[in-house]
């Protein structure tokens, strides 16, 4: 194909009309858009066709949304566990972004590199540091019971508390990130100036600062919360079997019951409930900022 | 501006925070060299042990050499695909190519495990399970966004108007491609090029799903060795995995800061 590209070209007169300049570059986007197309968006497609056709066409898979007890549980724990862990995440993350933004350039340099360490390390490096700390046997219970505070290990690992600390781990940097890009954007200046009238410094904050971070706040905690939900590492290693949160439920359906009517229907519902999240987010912010591409 | 006593305990916040993310980390690396047979610190003193374990076992080494290949592949696919794609939309600026930049930040947003499935069923069709193909090609699709979104922010810092002036003075779309547009970005395209690496070597779930009994990629052999029997080899793969990862992510910020400079440098 690039061999006809340059052909095409050599052809051309030397003054080319716009269009086929225009025409030329749509070739370079080609090899992208039909691999997307086909080893992407494709296998999606299939799962959402799945779900409305295994066993018998219709949404009867969709039923047990409503009907399923143990489907139910699990939408509640997956909910639950996300929300916890947003929240969380977000309050933290906010204090360091806010801390950053007030640092000199120096003290950023670092506390951006020690946020981007462990952004950077593998998911599952990370759930295993927790499992060595966290579990029965582990550091944080060795450590204690060894210094006469218990008596009997802690339960920290293979139930709902494990999970959300791996996860607030884990999504602290993804909501750093879009936090401190947002609020290295507001001028100081109004700070300063609505101090030199008067406000006392929470109400400066709250007034002013918070105000203007709102957009960092709602693109770092609907991303937060989307990566939560579909979250399938972290919470099967940390979970310990004990714990199902939607993805691991899903490919426990797949791989051991092989359900793939239920496990289709809940994946197509996680992925309209992700690109609806995304549709809404998409009116407040801009997304392709949001990610580094605008 | 440094930080005055106005913010209070704030910094003091901040930096127990960015070490509840750093901390739990640094733990793996005495584990690694424990003494012992199980998961633990080293009791009577350090050994070496596991990491022998490591580089004499031949599951690990076949792992990490499987995970080598497919990693390699699937990126100079996902950086020559990607970086055509970025440069082909920034060059055209309507609606439609807005559309593929959208397009592609959905394998970045939609839980990896939906797409796991239906390449799992796309694949059976394919007989590519339990294939190189297979893993290369779905390792490199979903690295192509990464790619577009550095060499894109390249591109923004890139003067149009020196395209505009090598394809005035003659050169066809390749030679400008090859002697104008992609010196200036190359810090991006090595920046994507790192970022699509590291999304193949630490990706699990696909390769949970289509590998079958033939691949065993290193995050594989991990996932089956935490759920197994916790041996504390997997203790040494997690420090070898952090300190690749550090050089990795000193390699992307170097790039970074020659991206800024470039980008200040041209205009």
């Amino acid at each position: 194909m690039t061999a006809a590209t340059a052909a095409t070209i050599e052809a051309a007169p030397a003054r080319r009309p716009r269009a086929l300049h225009q025409h030329v570059y749509w070739l370079l986007i080609l090899p992208s858009v039909v691999l997307m197309a086909a080893f992407y968006l494709y296998p999606l497609v299939k799962v959402l066709w799945i779900s409305v056709t295994e066993p018998s066409l219709g949404l009867d898979n969709y039923e047990r949304l409503f009907t399923s007890a143990s489907v139910q549980r699990m939408l509640t724990v997956t909910l639950r566990i996300s929300l916890i862990t947003t929240g969380v995440s977000m309050v933290l993350a906010y204090i360091v972004a806010y801390v950053m933004v007030h640092s000199s350039e120096r003290v950023q340099r670092w506390m951006i590199f020690f946020v981007l360490v462990p952004f950077w390390i593998s998911v599952l490096v990370r759930a295993f540091a927790w499992v060595t700390l966290l579990r029965g046997e582990g550091i944080v219970n060795n450590l204690l019971i060894g210094a006469g505070f218990l008596a009997e290990p802690l339960a920290l690992v293979r139930n709902e508390l494990g999970v959300i600390i791996g996860m607030i781990h884990y999504m602290v940097p993804f909501a750093i990130l879009p936090l401190y890009a947002n609020m290295r954007g507001i001028d100081q200046r109004l700070v300063a100036a609505s101090r030199g009238l008067g406000a006392t410094p929470i109400q400066a904050f709250l007034r002013v600062f918070l105000p203007l971070s709102l957009p960092g706040i709602v693109g770092a905690g609907v991303l937060v919360f989307i990566f939560s939900t579909g979250f399938y590492v972290t919470p099967a290693i940390l979970g310990g079997g004990k714990v199902f949160m939607i993805a691991e439920y899903i490919a426990v359906q797949i791989n051991e019951t092989l359900r793939w009517g239920l496990g289709t229907m809940l994946a197509s519902t996680l992925m309209i409930f992700v690109f609806v999240l995304m549709a809404v987010l998409g009116r407040f912010v801009n997304l392709k900022r949001l990610f580094g591409a605008g | 501006m440094t930080i005055d006593r106005r913010f209070g305990v704030m910094p003091a916040l901040a930096w127990m925070v960015l070490s509840f993310l750093v901390l739990p980390l640094v733990v793996v690396f005495p584990v690694s060299l424990t003494d012992t047979r199980f998961l633990s610190l080293p009791q009577e003193g350090l050994s070496l042990r596991h990491w022998i374990n490591l580089f004499t076992s031949e599951a690990w080494l076949r792992s990490i050499w499987q995970s080598v290949v497919i990693a390699v592949s699937s990126t100079a696919i996902a950086v020559v695909a990607g970086t055509l794609c970025a440069v082909g939309c920034w060059r055209i600026t309507s609606k439609l190519s807005e559309a593929v930049r959208t397009l592609m930040l959905v394998p970045i947003i939609i839980p990896t495990i939906i797409y796991a499935l239906g390449l799992y069923k796309f694949y059976v069709d394919l007989r590519l399970l339990g294939s190189y193909t297979g893993v290369i090609a779905a390792h490199a699709v979903t690295g192509v966004p990464y790619v577009v979104i550095t060499v894109s922010a390249s591109l923004a810092n890139f003067d149009p108007r020196l395209e505009q002036a090598a394809r005035n003075l003659g050169a066809n779309l390749g030679q400008t491609i090859r002697m104008v547009i992609l010196p200036n970005i190359m810090p991006g395209i090595l920046s994507g090029a790192i970022f699509a690496f590291v999304h193949s070597w630490d990706e699990l779930i696909v390769v949970l799903f289509i590998a079958s009994r033939t691949i065993f990629t290193l995050p594989r052999m991990m996932w089956n060795g935490i759920q197994e029997n916790l041996d504390p080899t997997i203790a040494v793969v997690a420090v070898a995995l952090i300190l690749m990862t550090l050089i990795l992510l000193s390699a992307e910020l170097a790039l970074r800061a020659r991206r800024a400079r470039l980008g200040t440098g041209t205009t």
